[in-house]
């Protein structure tokens, strides 16, 4: 078998060396009972031309040629081919958590590198090496708010992505936290007046998205003095990190959780992706997840290693601050790549694409009888229309025309039902925009 | 190092210097250099009520994280600020500036139950006999 | 460089300084084709929202610029592709270049979570031929492959077995820990909302089934086993322990981020495991890239099948796929989307390369580890002496004599060409030195790597002040961890960084590194 570097010559030389008879006896230890007397009922095995074909035959199956207006928290963005051309070397795919500083110096500076790029982009002052995603960073987040207040009830917003709330739902309930969500205003964003009388001196952090998930760009600074006003923490949450390229950085917020999947990481079905989180100084010992800090070594030469260490669960145990081991590093190794590569001109450039072709979309549907904007808030790259009739059908429609429609909002939101959740990105044509915004107009013409 | 004669000490390496109804506490030279090079320290603020023999802090090496127990029953009066910029006095003076809190003592006559100086060295002698053995 | 030193030699490493260092304004890294609808004022659009200094302090950089700073750094870097990283527990075992190859195709990278499920047959048929093959080499009834990492995958479990008991009317307070377990194990516990309790371990480095027996109740929820456990030792009583925690209502938790031991061999199902994860990014070769991204599916036995987290993957007529969100017993969501999808793309890859073969696989791992501990018998101290599966783990009781410690030693692997093993750890050895080579690794390799270690051992008795300054050879030595830990520096800042070779730098007290584990 190509990965198993033996001959079988060689196998029974070792066997001798050990001094046992078969290999069986290396196993004498397992219970006779459970020792297996036949194969595993196993496909393969497959030759490497045989793997790629079976994958390639599972990828004729999904919606290749299909165009895409679907955003809700994955988003399509270019990516360089110099990203899998450094994400592909040996050093950095196939080595280990950087515990061994002296032989792990490339991943400990790139960490760095990322930690500072993720400060520069969200307004903070540190930020962590990665957690999951998007949705257990908010989650930690608000886990760390608790510790840091030492209070119990935490107030999200109803426009924080819906997934994003259930994972935060799940962990919370064993951890004795009360979830109460605030509602969105006609405008699409905060309703203040609710998070207002909502807010008690028992509220550790009230959590708002911005883009939040309807595309509405949230007004932090008012909601900001509000939490703080009560005492709690603000805890940001980001699942487009592109806006970033032209939105204000949340640097009201005390913690900002955010998903960095926009920063040449492919969609891939929901994952891999990369999560960080971002605070003040201050509040760094209550931050989960690895951090890596600049130091020295004997000879005075700067070098990195992972630091601060005893928040971690390999030293703290029962009193870490978090449970996360392995995390996304190589994820981020790609964010920091496709960030150094964008620059701070690119990512403006590509972020005033996504506004400009977005902007263009909404314009062209809102030419169509019926069709109207939902929500008056400004945008990045994702708005809601209202539709005449059912997103569903229209959707079914669409299809015919091998494109992929955009979200129904209905489902997250029953009393949006017509509400469709739009996405373009810098990857959309204006020829594709023309040819969905045509085809939406002929799926609201045909009959019902 | 020397153990002052007029400290008591406590099974789980702390000091303390009681006068009359207040009292400083701190861990021992043995302590620290079982630690290591101390990185951080957790104190409780001013107005906290400690518990003989309850956790209050933490001090924190690299590598290891240490509860500390109160050697008596009071409430904080001060915690030493001058640690959080300068953890290292720890090491390099555990009985002295690297001193972790004041309290106001809710009982003094606790603290005379307290092992003296030569009870706590025969107590440490013993701890490293057991850890060579 | 002495003559036992065959694998490694100095060779040419360049510098490079931080990525912000080399910026000037102007530069480029990649540019995007022209913008093709009218431009738009980004200040009109976004108002007060409006980010009008852009990114401060965001690199400036040009495309070959960037390739030299990270092709640089990675040569500072050892990897699995260089040669051998025996970590305890991690199974550093290659990461075959197929499985890069396919999680990159279109049609595979380039899917959406929320696109059309009648679009999406080819990824949830992967997901459904993933589960059936990790379902065989198990043995359980059921699975999830959501869980992001193996501390998700027993955050799962956990959770899984709260509404179990939940269900029968008491979610139970305790779970039982061996002294010998991750770290994750006891975390992740009270994230669960449970309270962690210690079981010792015995003489033989096993589970103390009378200790154990003492301690478990009706307010037990579970044991959380590894198996083998961290010593690389088989646990032969999980039998008994079984049928002590059913006795009482209890569940057994197994850990599996030992399964290299085990793959195509045995089946934890078959030994009385209720729920358990697996380590894709371990036992199933998909890379740790320098600290994830990993997977934690985790596989249950049927009465743990109500409280799967949605969404759950179910055949529906004509063989069609789809999602199920609609379980009103599930523990919820633990993760946003389905899973790592990209890793577990790899890892089937990985299982189809092999197929019923990957019992080969383990038979390599476990005839690695006991050709190692048979060499090094006696060179190194032995202080559990059952049979080793896939890892065998060692103390530095005899080095320790002249001074040296796991961590001098692991150092000192380096300057040989080697990544260290796994240092201190489990907590249940002193100065353990815990070895894992995994089926990856030759004869030859392995023939190394027993030459270095006893060279070293050698090193420790007649020149000990060598191996306690090790490593020697590399670019950096070691790292002021304690300064790092003081006065944290957590990012570049401009004017403030300073550069690797300013004059001034102060030398500074080495500190005892930080204990790394798997």
């Amino acid at each position: 078998m190509r990965y198993l570097p033996k001959s079988p010559a060689e196998r029974e030389e070792m066997l001798a060396a050990i001094g046992a008879k078969s290999i069986e006896e290396l196993f004498s230890s397992i219970p006779e009972a459970y020792r297996l007397r036949k194969p595993l009922n196993l496909p393969g095995p497959f030759s490497e031309a045989e793997v790629i074909r079976y994958f390639e035959a599972r990828g004729a199956e999904n919606s290749l040629g299909y165009s895409r207006f679907l955003g809700a928290g994955v988003y399509s963005h270019l990516r360089s081919v110099v990203t899998d051309a450094i994400l592909q070397r040996g050093e950095f795919l196939t080595s280990y958590t950087p515990y061994q500083a002296e032989i792990s110096q490339g991943t400990l500076q790139a960490i760095f590198e990322f930690q500072t790029l993720m400060c520069q982009l969200t307004g903070q002052e540190v930020a962590n090496a990665s957690m999951y995603d998007g949705s257990t960073a908010t989650t930690e987040a608000v886990l760390m708010a608790e510790r840091l207040t030492g209070r119990r009830r935490v107030l999200v917003a109803r426009t924080l992505h819906p997934e994003y709330r259930e994972v935060l739902r799940t962990y919370a309930k064993n951890s004795g936290l009360l979830v109460e969500e605030i509602g969105f205003g006609p405008a699409g964003t905060l309703d203040l007046n609710g998070l207002k009388g909502a807010l008690r001196d028992d509220v550790c952090s009230v959590v708002v998205q911005s883009p939040n998930f309807l595309g509405a760009i949230e007004s932090l600074g008012p909601i900001a003095d509000t939490v703080h006003g009560a005492g709690a923490l603000l805890v940001v949450a980001i699942a487009e990190a592109l806006s970033l390229g032209l939105v204000k950085p949340p640097s009201e917020a005390d913690i900002v959780a955010m998903e960095g999947q926009s920063f040449g990481l492919a969609p891939s079905y929901g994952g891999p992706f990369v999560g960080v989180i971002a605070s003040r100084e201050k509040f760094v010992r209550q931050m989960p997840g690895r951090l890596a800090g600049q130091t020295t070594d004997v000879n005075g030469h700067r070098g990195f290693v992972l630091t601060l260490a005893t928040r971690e669960q390999h030293i703290r145990r029962e009193k870490a601050t978090s449970n996360i081991c392995t995390n996304q590093a190589l994820c981020a190794l790609a964010a920091t790549v496709h960030l150094t590569l964008l620059g701070k001109e690119g990512i403006r450039e590509m972020a005033e694409q996504n506004l400009a072709k977005a902007q263009f979309a909404l314009q062209e549907l809102e030419k169509i009888p019926g069709i109207k904007r939902s929500f008056a808030a400004p945008f990045f790259n994702e708005f809601a229309v209202e539709l005449p009739r059912s997103v569903k059908i229209v959707n079914a429609e669409l299809l015919k025309s091998k494109i992929i429609g955009p979200y129904v909002v209905g489902s997250a939101y029953p009393e949006l039902s017509k509400h469709a959740l739009v996405c373009v990105t810098e990857t959309t044509s204006r020829a594709e925009i023309e040819k969905f915004v045509s085809a939406v107009k002929s799926a609201l013409e045909t009959p019902l | 190092m020397a153990y002052p004669t007029n400290y008591r000490y406590t099974k789980e390496h702390e000091w303390i210097d009681a006068k009359g109804g207040t009292a400083t506490i701190g861990i021992t030279d043995y302590a620290q250099s079982e630690l290591g090079d101390v990185v951080f320290v957790e104190m409780p603020a001013a107005g906290t009520k400690l518990t003989a023999g309850k956790t209050f802090g933490t001090v924190e090496s690299v590598k290891a994280v240490s509860e500390i127990y109160s050697p008596a029953t009071g409430e904080v009066v001060e915690a030493n600020a001058a640690l959080q910029a300068k953890p290292e006095t720890i090491n390099s003076d555990p009985h002295g500036d690297g001193w972790l809190v004041k309290i106001k003592l809710a009982n003094p006559v606790e603290v005379s139950g307290l092992m003296d100086a030569a009870a706590y060295e025969a107590y440490i002698e013993e701890k490293k006999k057991e850890a060579s053995a | 460089m002495n003559a036992k030193i065959k694998k490694a030699s100095r060779h040419v490493n360049q510098n490079e300084g931080l990525i912000f260092e080399k910026s000037s304004p102007g530069k480029r890294g990649f540019e995007l084709p022209p913008l093709d609808v009218p431009a738009v004022d980004a200040g009109k659009a976004l108002g007060a929202a409006y980010r009008r200094d852009g990114v401060e302090g965001f690199p400036e950089v040009s495309e070959i610029e960037v390739i030299r700073h990270f092709t640089r750094l990675s040569t500072w870097n050892f990897a699995i592709d260089l040669g051998m990283y025996p970590l305890g527990s991690c199974t550093m075992k290659y990461n075959p270049r197929v499985n890069e190859h396919v999680a990159r195709l279109a049609g595979i990278a380039t899917e959406h979570p929320y696109q059309p499920q009648e679009l999406s047959q080819g990824c949830l048929k992967i997901l459904s031929l993933l589960e059936k093959c990790l379902l065989e080499i198990t043995g359980m009834d059921v699975i999830t492959l959501q869980p992001a990492a193996g501390a998700q995958g027993e955050l799962t479990g956990l959770l899984l077995i709260r509404a179990h008991h939940q269900k029968h009317g008491n979610p139970r307070k305790k779970v039982l820990i061996p002294d010998s377990a991750h770290g994750t194990n006891p975390a992740t516990a009270v994230i669960a909302g449970y309270e962690v309790q210690n079981i010792k371990s015995d003489s033989n480095g096993q589970v103390d089934l009378a200790h154990l027996r003492e301690q478990v109740d009706e307010t037990v929820a579970a044991l959380m086993l590894t198996n083998p456990s961290t010593l690389g030792i088989f646990e032969q009583q999980i039998p008994e322990i079984a049928e002590i925690l059913h006795a009482k209502g209890a569940l057994l938790y197994m850990d599996g981020a030992n399964m290299n031991a085990l793959a195509g061999v045995t089946r934890p199902g078959d030994m009385g495991v209720d729920v358990m994860h697996l380590n894709l990014h371990k036992t199933f070769s998909t890379p740790h890239g320098g600290g994830g991204p990993g997977a934690g599916p985790v596989a249950m036995k049927k009465i743990l099948e109500p409280f799967l987290p949605v969404p759950i993957l179910v055949e529906k007529e004509g063989g069609r796929l789809a999602l199920d969100y609609q379980r009103k017993e599930s523990v919820g969501r633990v993760r946003a989307f389905g899973g790592n999808f990209g890793v577990l793309v790899r890892a089937l890859a990985y299982i189809l390369a092999y197929g019923p073969g990957v019992r080969q696989a383990t038979e390599d791992a476990v005839l690695n580890a006991n050709y190692i501990r048979k060499h090094l018998e006696g060179t190194y101290d032995l202080p559990y002496t059952r049979p080793s599966m896939h890892e065998v783990v060692f103390s530095d009781a005899i080095q320790k004599r002249r001074g040296v410690n796991t961590m001098d030693i692991a150092k000192r692997l380096i300057d040989y060409g080697f990544h260290p093993y796994t240092t201190a750890f489990p907590l249940i050895v002193p100065g353990a030195l815990m070895i894992e080579p995994t089926e990856s690794e030759s004869k030859e390799e392995c023939d190394y790597f027993i030459e270095t270690m006893k060279s070293v051992a050698e090193e420790a008795e007649k020149n000990p002040e060598l191996v306690k300054t090790a490593p020697h050879t590399t670019r950096i030595r070691r790292l002021d961890e304690v300064g790092a830990a003081r006065r944290p520096i957590l990012r570049w800042k401009s004017g403030e960084t300073p550069r690797s070779d300013e004059p001034g730098t102060p030398k500074v007290k080495v500190a005892t590194p930080t204990i790394p584990t798997c």
